[in-house]
């Protein structure tokens, strides 16, 4: 066996849905974890790259400066980069803002919406440096970075993320059951 | 006239009834040609382009080509399996299709055939486009985020005089399906589900209904590809 390859996943503009069924792969899990050693990842919590990883799972789409980054840093990091789950593919649920004007979304969120229009008499709408730019819609990942492969559903199927990723893994050619090609 | 004409379909003699359309005799010989806009027994539209297979050295679409004597037919090929992946991403980029939020998903047509063609990711960009949703019926909700434009509502649902409830309004990229003002209010509760039935997609929502009745794992592409039972045709046949 080759050397251990080396894992990194994010979630962006996600639920962290993806990351759920991922872990849904039950007790594979400690397969896994002889095949692969963690780097950047909310598994282990390892908040920067600290080494060129093998494969690189991404969730959500990017909604925002922050995305990006760390998209474009997970590409410079990554020698595969998968995009896994509908909103990484496609934006998904978030990007239903995409037909709404990015005006009128901050409008309804802070000023208008039923839930602050009394609360925030004064009109304040989030802007510290600290705080990421939201962008004018939600982009799926391949439409910012290169992504090599993709992993539809929502979520997609522990199965999906396992036989994928074990595939990628261990370099073989995968054939993939229907049941796990799902959209939702 | 013959009785019958012989054609062949992927090097597969077969006999099919003169006039009979291309994709309905392959069907009845257990050979799965797709389909979307498509309904068998209803005057074909041939707006989808997903039938599309090759005949005689040209591509055509099966469901309004009628059968020749001693037509040669294609329905396997790289060509023919990338056009219709191309025509199932297309339709996938083109409308709104956010499949975790629709009452249709696991039941819809369009979303099986990209399950079949395997399609992970559409090749094209996705468009976004503004599209609204009127609820303005009392029986159905029409959302055209969704609406293939396939003309199955406008080609089958009549009222019991015999008039049209859907229609076509506008042109090119704005084209949309409406809904008769004065036939569409009377529709009966039968009509409205049967509407939504032959909607291939979620783009016709009967309102007496809760969504996502089904649970996941029961719904009708969950397990098995769509064309699953035209193919099964064949093996009972072969056996
Ligand atoms: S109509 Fe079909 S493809 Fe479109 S969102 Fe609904 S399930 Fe998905
Ligand atoms: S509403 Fe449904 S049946 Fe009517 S054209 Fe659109 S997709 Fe086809
Ligand atoms: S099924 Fe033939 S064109 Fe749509």
């Amino acid at each position: 066996m080759n050397k251990r390859k080396i894992l990194a996943t994010t979630s962006l503009a996600g639920c962290f849905g993806c990351h759920m069924s991922f872990l849904d792969i039950d007790e594979r899990i400690l397969d896994l974890i002889e095949l692969v050693e963690f780097n950047k990842s909310p598994i282990d919590d390892i908040k920067k790259f600290t080494k060129e990883c093998d494969i690189g799972l991404i969730e959500g789409g990017v909604c925002n400066s922050e995305n990006v980054e760390i998209l474009k840093e997970f590409r410079k990091h990554c020698k595969i980069l998968v995009s896994f789950g509908e909103c990484a593919i496609m934006g998904g649920l978030p990007a239903l803002r995409n037909t709404i004007p990015i005006e009128e979304c901050i409008r309804e969120a802070y000023l208008e919406g039923p839930s602050v229009s009394d609360s925030n008499e004064e009109g304040i709408l989030p802007n510290d440096e600290e705080l990421p730019m939201l962008l004018n819609k939600v982009y799926p990942c391949h439409e910012i970075v290169k992504i090599d492969y993709f992993l539809p559903g929502c979520p997609p199927r522990a199965d999906l993320i396992w036989e994928s990723l074990y595939a990628l893994i261990t370099e073989q050619e995968i054939k993939l059951p229907y049941e796990v090609i799902k959209y939702d | 006239m013959k009785e019958f004409v012989t054609i062949t379909i992927d090097d597969q003699e077969i006999k099919a009834r003169p006039g009979e359309y291309i994709v309905d005799a392959a069907r009845r010989n257990g050979i799965y040609i797709p389909t979307l806009c498509n309904m068998s027994g209803v005057k074909p539209a041939g707006s989808c382009r997903i039938c599309t297979v090759n005949v005689n050295g040209r591509l055509m679409t099966s469901c309004t080509t009628p059968v020749a004597e001693g037509m040669e037919i294609e329905t396997i090929s790289q060509e023919i399996a990338d056009f219709r992946k191309t025509v199932v991403e297309l339709l996938l980029i083109e409308g709104n299709h956010f499949c975790p939020s629709c009452e249709k998903s696991g039941n819809c047509e369009l979303q099986a055939l990209g399950y079949r063609f395997e399609v992970m990711v559409p090749r094209f960009p996705y468009q976004f486009p503004k599209r609204d949703i009127d609820a303005s019926n009392p029986k159905l909700i029409k959302d055209h985020n969704r609406c293939v434009l396939c003309k199955r509502c406008i080609r089958t649902i009549l009222d019991e005089e015999g008039h049209h409830i859907f229609a076509f309004r506008y042109r090119g990229h704005q084209l949309q399906i409406t809904i008769d003002p004065e036939y569409g209010m009377n529709m009966t509760d039968e009509l409205a589900q049967k509407a939504a039935k032959n909607c291939p997609v979620g783009a016709l929502l009967y309102r007496g209904k809760h969504g996502f009745e089904i649970p996941i794992g029961k719904r009708k592409y969950d397990k098995e590809p769509i064309g699953s039972d035209i193919e099964k045709l064949k093996k009972v046949k072969i056996s």
